[in-house]
């Protein structure tokens, strides 16, 4: 039966009707056409789909979009600042050439985030760790490593844009 | 995904209320395993009763020298509480070896224990630590709530609200994940109190079990020492694609002597 939500995704408030099996990383992508957050594999291991659910980073395609009604939502392209400056997490990934093809990024850059707001200064084996849910296939792990250290360090110096709005 | 209708009760009398009245109702936790379930269509349920906006089944709280757990608390809330850090640290080093960070940020107990994957963490946690387990109807030892691989005694109707951990003198887990899954392959998680000792494995059969023999040893002598030379059976283990029985029976010993070493604070051999 289909459901009618409202939810923010990106800071914007959306509404939209569902049916009850439509997956958070359908609405995101094939509803509002935010196609940043990736849809890697079936199997909910490959985290190509990370976004936060009210300040967390989940695997948008293991929540119904049902159960995202009434949450804050924050994706990849919600980001950047309006002038395009990117989000320091972002600006390191691409400073350290974090990624080869670049289809795992916006899941590995939402983790990161993630990670750095609960960890503000984590040690390279907290990294490796806490990105075990994120799968990337040009095995390109070392720079990411470096690329969520290195933002880690801009995050804590510069600030987190958006730190303030997920920890509404 | 087949269509289901989807219902989110706000109380537990609600929430148990539509479970009664579905053709073939699943109640939804954090989702971690049902919703990748439904995905491959491995399930088909006529409804799907959320129980995020139950009131009461999340938080940790202490109530004397237990911790009290709520269903709905996730492994992420469990694996950074500084209660539980302070009370019963082996938990919360266990909820931080679920899965992988985004999987704790949705999953949680009560979902964990109510499906009961043969290789899941927690119900080692609950039967080494001889929890209890709360339901909206009753209470249930964890050495009699788990019942086979998938298998509890939950009735369908059957919610669980939280778990009561009693506080061990000391304990650890120690687990050999897949390191794919970040399942168990073997977990084995060792809890002392006074002169009990009980030793919880995961992973390595249909359901969660103790070892008697493991536990008489540790208990004259809590000491990795003390499970020198001790051949587990393989008789029974899972033989899978992943880690034959006998691997599974040595990786037993080795795990639970590294859980006693963590607990105890000597090295293991």
């Amino acid at each position: 039966m289909p459901t009618t939500i409202t939810l923010s995704v990106n800071g914007r408030p959306v509404t939209r009707t569902v049916e009850s099996r439509t997956l958070l990383v359908q609405l995101l992508r094939e509803h509002l056409g935010l196609t940043g957050t990736h849809v890697g594999c079936d199997t909910c291991q490959c985290g190509a789909c990370v976004v936060h659910l009210n300040g967390r980073s989940v695997k948008s395609c293991a929540v119904l979009a049902v159960q995202a009604d009434g949450a804050e939502v924050a994706t990849i392209e919600g980001l950047a600042a309006a002038d395009g400056t990117l989000h320091p997490m972002q600006e390191a990934f691409r400073k350290h050439h974090g990624l080869q093809c670049g289809f795992c990024t916006p899941g590995m850059v939402m983790s990161a985030i993630d990670l750095v707001r609960r960890h503000p200064t984590p040690t390279e084996r907290q990294v490796r760790t806490e990105l075990e849910g994120n799968l990337c296939r040009c095995t390109g792990y070392h720079n990411i490593v470096r690329a969520v250290l290195s933002g880690a360090e801009t995050m804590r110096g510069a600030g987190d844009p958006g730190a303030a709005a997920a920890a509404d | 995904m087949y269509a289901f209708e989807y219902h989110r009760p706000t109380s537990l009398d609600e929430a148990v209320s539509l479970m009664v009245n579905a053709e073939d109702g699943a109640l939804l936790a954090g989702g971690q395993t049902l919703i990748p379930t439904l995905k491959q269509r491995l399930a088909q349920p006529s409804d799907v009763i959320d129980l995020a906006a139950v009131p009461g089944l999340t938080g940790i709280t202490q109530d004397g020298n237990e911790l009290i757990v709520g269903a709905m608390t996730t492994h992420a809330e469990v694996a950074a509480s500084d209660l539980v850090r302070a009370t019963i640290p082996a938990l919360a080093e266990l909820a931080g070896q679920v899965g992988d960070a985004q999987v704790r940020n949705r999953g949680t107990l009560g979902g964990s224990i109510a499906n009961n994957d043969p290789a899941a963490d927690y119900p080692a946690a609950l039967v080494a630590l001889g929890a209890v387990i709360k339901t909206n109807r009753r209470t249930v030892a964890a050495d009699d709530f788990f019942t086979g691989m998938f298998e509890t005694v939950l009735d369908t109707e059957e919610v669980v609200v939280s778990v009561r951990f009693p506080k061990p003198q000391r304990a650890a887990y120690c687990k050999f994940p897949n390191p794919a899954s970040r399942y168990a392959i073997v977990g084995v998680f060792v809890a002392r109190n006074g002169p009990t000792v009980r030793v919880a494995v995961t992973g390595a059969g249909q359901s969660v079990f103790r070892l008697p023999e493991l536990e008489a040893r540790l208990a004259a002598r809590f000491s990795p020492d003390a499970l020198a030379n001790v051949m587990v059976a393989a008789d029974g283990l899972n033989d899978d694609l992943h880690a034959s029985a006998d691997y599974r029976a040595h990786l037993i010993t080795v795990m639970a002597k590294r859980a006693v070493a963590a607990a105890s604070g000597s090295p293991a051999d």
